[in-house]
């Protein structure tokens, strides 16, 4: 069998043995960017990040959130379709009866371990009421416990609409800080008090 | 008051004084602030951002006060010594480079004669003798910085070091013969003051760049390879021998070698000035007849400083513009093609001045 060889053209010659025109022509394009960001940094394409945030598109997976209904109340039925379909395992769902007949089932503890998670969005697509979102376009969660990151149900529930801000600002600081859970607790909006 | 004058007058006292005047207030801070302006240049070149974190509350001066943080650093980092190293040699090395550096400017002129002060060191009759002699000091600090580290890229970087700088020393001096026949002397102002000529009555001035451009190009390729820096930065050489011959310092003395290099950058863009760009004489001045001694000395301090500035912007923008010269690349320009360029140089120079003057 034959080799297979490539030539490759190399460029010869007088004017590539004396540097200058290239040295030159390189001299020309970085004096322009140079000039052109002197005044202004026009082509910086720099992100400053914690001043300034990437734009996320609404599809983009962030954090959970769980939606509520018309009443108010979690849309969740905790029928452990999410809990099933996770394949890092990290939701963890405990139902229970709720007293009011209309909402028949309710999750008792709805517990996602961010750090399991790897933001697939299957329990979004398995979630047969709507339930959980992924849409807070919270990107980024640094916290300094392994504890904090064991979101519960209160924390997870949905403060937060990014469709409501006409220029959605996306940062932790929009929603409860989750280094005092018990805190949140009597403040639960999605489930009436018992 | 006339004791203290008269104390000054004396020519030593005198010349620390214009030691002092020039390195403290010249050499060393555009030295500091180019280590600062190269990262932030060469960030807008690659339409970076460049350093713009270090900050006092709220203020961050777009970066400029990456200066002071760089410099309480590198003083309270440690200053390690690697086993086997050799001590006297390694700790002296770094200091060789960085008086090379600043020898340089005994003998350059920031401004004009008054009468009989002159703002420049030492006018020596060797003149630019003396910096061939100077820069090639600066060689030592690499070599005795490779030798004594006990480290093998170290060694390998102090290595190309010498070699690099005794292959491109050689036709330095020979790219300068062109300059020293024109202008008849070696002496820094005499070589100035011969730029002050003007060719066609007052049209052009006969500045180095004019009467010997080939030379011009010659020795600006033989400073940049001296200074060690991109594009004949095989020394350092980061791909391959991580920082070359200072690979094992830290703190204070890497400080140094990080200041001989930029001081060393100032020194290349004065001597520039200096031979090739009529120094400090500001041309077409002479067109204005009574115009006072002290606005010309002023105009000739902005004249030199801007021009000095020019170059070394332009040795910055160089550095990022060109990719590195392989060693053997590096070796067979210097000797294959600017060598003889630089013997043809002054072949053609003497043939030009024999036959028009």
């Amino acid at each position: 069998m034959e080799l297979k060889v490539k030539k490759v053209q190399r460029l010869d010659g007088v004017r590539e043995a004396f540097y200058f025109p290239a040295i030159f022509s390189g001299l020309r394009l970085t004096v322009k960017h140079f000039w052109r960001n002197l005044f202004g940094s026009k082509d910086v394409v720099t992100i400053n990040y914690p001043e300034e945030k990437r734009h996320v598109s609404e599809r983009w997976r962030g954090r959970h959130r769980l939606t509520r209904n018309d009443n108010g109340f979690l849309s969740c039925v905790a029928c452990y379709m999410c809990e099933t379909v996770c394949p890092s395992k990290c939701i963890h769902i405990e139902a229970g009866e709720h007293p009011d007949l209309s909402v028949e089932k309710y999750p008792v503890v709805f517990n996602i371990d961010e750090l399991r998670c790897v933001f697939c969005g299957l329990c979004v697509e398995a979630c047969p009421k709507d339930a959980i979102r992924m849409d807070t376009g919270i990107i980024s969660m640094a916290y300094t416990s392994r504890e904090t990151f064991d979101f519960t149900r209160d924390l997870l529930r949905d403060s937060y609409d990014p469709k409501a801000h006409s220029n959605p600002k996306y940062g932790d600081y929009d929603l409860p800080s989750p280094s005092s859970q018990e805190e949140a607790l009597p403040n639960s909006q999605g489930v009436p008090a018992t | 008051m006339e004791l203290i004058l008269e104390i000054i007058m004396i020519p030593a006292v005198l010349a620390t004084i214009k030691i002092l005047v020039i390195i403290l207030m010249f050499a060393m801070p555009l030295g500091t602030v180019l280590t600062l302006m190269e990262r932030k240049w060469s960030a807008m070149i690659q339409d970076r951002v460049g350093p713009n974190r270090a900050n006092i509350g709220k203020f961050t001066g777009h970066g400029a006060l990456h200066l002071a943080a760089d410099g309480l650093k590198s003083i309270f980092k440690e200053d390690t010594m690697p086993k086997g190293a050799d001590g006297f040699l390694y700790f002296i090395a770094p200091f060789f480079g960085l008086i090379a550096g600043v020898a340089t400017f005994a003998i350059i002129p920031l401004a004009g004669p008054i009468g009989d002060f002159t703002f420049q060191v030492t006018d020596i009759e060797p003149g630019l003798l003396f910096i061939f002699a100077i820069t090639s000091l600066s060689v030592y600090g690499a070599v005795l910085a490779g030798t004594s580290s006990n480290s093998k890229f170290a060694l390998l970087g102090g290595t190309r070091a010498s070699a690099q700088m005794i292959s491109y020393e050689v036709f330095m001096g020979l790219a300068l013969m062109g300059i020293f026949m024109v202008y008849g002397t070696t002496r820094v102002s005499g070589i100035v003051d011969g730029q002050n000529e003007y060719w066609f009555g007052s049209l052009i001035p006969m500045w180095g760049v004019f009467t010997q451009p080939l030379g011009f190009v010659l020795f600006f390729t033989a400073l940049v390879a001296e200074t060690k820096r991109a594009p004949f930065d095989a020394p350092e050489g980061e791909s391959e021998i991580v920082a070359g011959y200072f690979l094992e310092y830290s703190g204070m003395r890497w400080s140094a070698f990080m200041l001989a290099e930029y001081v060393a950058l100032v020194g290349v863009a004065s001597l520039i000035t200096t031979l090739f760009f009529g120094g400090y004489h500001v041309p077409w001045l002479h067109l204005w007849e009574g115009a006072p001694q002290w606005l010309v000395t002023i105009l000739q301090v902005i004249k030199f400083s801007l021009f000095t500035l020019f170059f070394c912007w332009f040795q910055i923008q160089l550095r990022w513009t060109v990719p590195k010269f392989r060693f053997d690349q590096t070796m067979a320009l210097g000797w294959k093609k600017l060598l003889p360029l630089s013997l043809a140089n002054v072949v053609v120079t003497a043939f030009v001045i024999l036959a028009f003057a």
